[in-house]
């Protein structure tokens, strides 16, 4: 009986999926496989080295100071990083003061319960950076986790900030940047509405004597990025290590073991 | 129980005790990783990084009127900060340092030359509940400091014990004058 | 149950002998996984998949009641709360991670259990119970995980309990009402996310107490062993402790060690970027999907295309069948499946559609985390077939038709030969 059942129960699934797959491949054999431009033209990242790569990789501090300074003054117009706290700049490498000058130069959005209205004060080692106002149309993200949310990570916003080109010949009208927007190859659907943030060779002076070619701007402030996202990535890598090594002693020793245990039972 | 594996096993001299040292190294090896994840597990009650970072306060004292005191904020506990009059100084010295419970002078309390400053917790030194006498109309106890109305603790001028089961004075944090009118705690 | 042969507990002690005559709870243990728990001798290594399993659920509890001690279940505290343990709490970058991962480790060593219960017959009689735990179990995880999965309030979060409740709104006349009255609300916000959080945190603790009774299950009938053959007699077993105990504890090693590289070296390679997006009830990500462990039911849900013909029962509805009973067909395996042979070892015809069971559950997975265009669509409809035919078709007419091999006389004959077996076994 139960198998009776089963077996209608198997046939229903069946004429219910064969009905929709007989619907499917008449239209598949009608229309052919879906294409669309977005797919035909997005690139996927550049390849991207940074020392912070790999399961020993190490933040290059001067790269991520170089990159901060990158943030600091072309990104932050627009974007912000508001998961970072002032006091987290120190792993990047500055002492205690040069970070409270760093703090200072931000005004922090604080609620003044005695006053009942919002107030400004200059940041302090305890303070996250603010949120950042924009003035003009749609929303630039956030970009303290940026290289975690996004495919591709670092690589990504590397490619993206050094992608801007005009856009090919053969580019469907439809696919074509509108008013405000920016051809980029590597934004998911190839028109970005952010301008080219680097701009040229020099826009910012590095006080480490390193060139400031665009790429290299790029490289820096994707470095950065990739500590504001996870700036336990050393601690993680290091712990890892020390753990995988005591599991590689501990596992061995238990395999001998259970060699031991086994020995006297033929089969094993 | 872990010893079962050995008595099971044939004996054969010298062959027995290295199998028994590697069963016995790797339950202790086990024991060792163990013991090695109990470190986070606790370690992650201790203040986290954003709690630590927040354990200073500014405060500006410069509105406090000799006789007034306010309640600062610091390491969300209340802090008191009292401009003590000449009488409440007096008062304070008048007291021998000795026949206290916890003695110390108003001078070991404050800063010296602003023996006026007084800046202590808020904080009853019995169970930690938040003592009266720093707002205005508030009761400030038989000795004039502060009361605690939980379980009757008496504070005087320097906010030391003198009355009720509190065993010590009321804790003044560290602190220093950033200018005469702002006090940084902490 | 046990074995005339299972060791007894004799506490040496005096303090034992106290405690057991009060509350022999070492007495339990001892028969349950210590000496007293006679063990087919032949297990191989996918008998170590139920304790890792176990351990799976220990580290969970563990790493979630200390997440909850940091986390706030408030839809604009939620992502933030997440980040605070990333970023400032003691090692709460680690006890995450071991978390999120913890889960994925979970469903790889069920799903390894589960299929070593297809293909050698777990579920048949006399053990049939333990199954029908085993996939209680399974639906437990299933809803423990889904909610974990929105507690840290990114775009998948957001989206995946607003397209996971939203299945229940399928359900004719009620649907609608049901699934505002899951949410609490029109869409998912604070009182979804509230109590998403109170239940993620109890079902684990009633996946506990259904994991007891598993195992109270097993113990008895005894395991059941690769052979599929009954144990005998004394020599086709060996005590629990030291043989299993050993063995699961190498296991347990190599198992951690594959867990920890990943935890430490790629912890977010199983996750999905957009949840590190915080959530926008007004954007959908472009490409939402489940974690990996769901995506064999997630392209089952998504195979029914079209409203079933003549009756016209809507394609929703037909999704949210199917996905379900992919599951649900499960709890009628032992009596679908009507072979007196266990062990795949000895069924030639049923160990082919068991491989093709385990590439088309593969090829399910893979359709289910692809977008849901050609060909991925025509692909997991033909695969969506085989999976319904194979559970409610193929295994009840292999099982009455097939011709089995022969099988060992015992357990010891398939360990040792049968010529030393002929001097063991049956002697007593």
């Amino acid at each position: 009986m139960i198998r009776l059942i089963s077996i209608l129960a198997g046939l229903f699934f069946t004429v219910a999926l064969g009905w929709a797959l007989i619907l499917g491949v008449v239209g598949l054999a009608h229309d052919g496989l879906p294409t669309s431009a977005e797919k035909k033209f997005h690139e996927h990242p550049k390849e991207l080295a940074l020392a912070s790569d790999g399961m020993f990789g190490k933040f290059d501090r001067q790269q991520l100071q170089r990159g901060f300074q990158v943030y600091k003054e072309v990104c932050a117009n627009c974007h912000a990083i508001k998961l970072v706290a002032f006091r987290d700049l120190k792993a990047l490498g500055y002492n205690e003061d040069e970070v409270k000058a760093v703090a200072k130069g931000y005004k922090v959005p604080a609620y003044n319960p005695g006053m009942g209205e919002m107030k400004t004060h200059d940041g302090t080692m305890a303070d996250h950076f603010p949120p950042v106002v924009y003035a003009g149309q749609g929303s630039p993200p956030d970009l303290s986790l940026i290289t975690k949310a996004r495919h591709g990570g670092a690589a990504y916003v590397y490619s993206l900030l050094t992608g801007y080109q005009n856009p090919p010949a053969d580019l469907p009208k439809e696919n074509q940047p509108g008013a405000g927007l920016y051809y980029n190859p590597y934004f998911a659907n190839l028109n970005i509405a952010m301008p080219k943030p680097l701009t040229s060779d020099g826009q910012v002076s590095y006080k480490d004597g390193t060139k400031a070619t665009v790429d290299q701007m790029a490289q820096d402030v994707s470095a950065f990025l990739v500590w504001t996202a996870e700036p336990k990535l050393e601690k993680r890598h290091q712990t890892g290590w020390a753990v995988l090594g005591f599991l590689l002693f501990a596992t061995i020793l238990a395999y001998m073991a259970y060699r031991n245990v086994w020995a006297d039972k033929k089969g094993h | 129980m872990a010893q079962d594996a050995v008595t099971e096993a044939p004996e054969q001299g010298d062959g027995v005790r290295r199998r028994d040292f590697i069963n016995i190294a790797a339950v202790s090896a086990a024991g060792v990783g163990a013991a090695g994840v109990l470190v986070p597990l606790i370690s992650q009650m201790s203040p986290s990084a954003d709690v630590l970072a927040e354990s200073t306060t500014e405060v500006d004292i410069g509105a406090i009127k000799p006789g007034q005191a306010i309640k600062a904020m610091f390491r969300k506990q209340p802090v008191f900060i009292r401009n003590l009059t000449a009488k409440e100084q007096a008062d304070a010295q008048a007291v021998a340092t000795a026949s206290l419970r916890d003695p110390q002078s108003l001078e070991d309390r404050t800063k010296p030359g602003k023996a006026n400053w007084l800046i202590t917790m808020g904080v009853c030194t019995h169970l930690g509940c938040v003592p009266l006498g720093s707002a205005e109309g508030e009761p400030k106890g038989e000795f004039g400091g502060y009361f605690c109305p939980c379980h009757g603790s008496q504070y005087d001028t320097a906010g030391r014990i003198r009355k009720g089961p509190a065993p010590k004075n009321l804790e003044v944090p560290e602190y220093t004058f950033t200018s005469d009118t702002v006090v940084k705690i902490g | 149950m046990s074995f005339p042969w299972a060791n007894e507990y004799q506490p040496q002690h005096p303090l034992m002998q106290w405690l057991d005559a009060k509350l022999p709870l070492p007495r339990l243990v001892y028969n349950a996984i210590g000496a007293g728990y006679p063990v087919p001798r032949n297990l191989n290594y996918f008998w170590n998949f139920g304790v890792l399993a176990g351990v799976c659920l220990v580290i969970q509890i563990l790493t979630g009641v200390i997440l909850a001690m940091h986390y706030a279940g408030n839809a604009d505290l939620a992502f933030n709360s997440t980040e605070h343990i990333m970023r400032d709490v003691n090692w709460g970058w680690m006890l995450r991670y071991m978390h999120s991962n913890g889960a994925s480790a979970f469903f790889v060593v069920v799903y390894i259990h589960i299929f070593r219960g297809f293909f050698y017959g777990s579920y048949k009689a006399p053990r049939e119970m333990i199954w029908l735990l085993g996939v209680v179990i399974f639906l437990l995880m299933m809803a423990t995980a889904f909610m974990g999965y929105v507690l840290p309030w990114g775009q998948m979060s957001f989206w995946g309990a607003q397209v996971i409740t939203g299945l229940f709104s399928a359900i004719p006349l009620v649907g609608d009402a049901l699934h505002t009255w899951l949410l609490g609300g029109f869409a998912p916000d604070n009182a979804a996310l509230n109590r998403f959080f109170s239940l993620h945190f109890l079902l684990p603790f009633v996946i506990l107490g259904v994991v007891i009774l598993h195992i109270w299950a097993l113990h008895i009938p005894g395991s059941s062993n690769p052979t599929g053959v009954e144990v005998k007699s004394e020599s086709d077993t060996v005590p629990f402790h030291p043989y299993y105990t050993a063995k699961d504890g190498w296991g347990l090693g190599a198992f951690l060690l594959i867990y920890c590289a990943v935890v430490f070296f790629a912890p977010n390679a199983l996750g999905h970027p957009d949840n590190y997006i915080p959530a926008n009830p007004m954007q959908t990500p472009a490409h939402i999907v489940p974690e990996w462990y769901f995506w064999p039911f997630y392209a089952i849900l998504r195979a029914f295309t079209q409203n079933f013909p003549l009756l016209g029962i809507p394609a929703k509805l037909l999704g949210v069948m199917g996905m379900f009973s992919a599951i649900l067909v499960w709890f009628f395996l032992p009596w679908l499946d009507r072979s007196p042979v266990r062990s795949g070892h000895f069924r030639p015809t049923f160990r082919k559609f068991y491989w093709l069971l385990v590439i088309d559950v593969a090829v399910l997975g893979y359709c289910g985390g692809s977008p849901a265009e050609e060909p991925f669509v025509i692909i997991s409809q033909i695969a969506a077939i085989y999976y319904f035919l194979h559970f409610l078709v193929v295994l009840p007419i292999v099982s009455s038709i097939e011709q089995p091999e022969p099988l060992p006389f015992s357990i010891t004959e398939a360990v040792l030969g049968s010529d030393q077996a002929a001097s063991l076994a049956p002697a007593e």
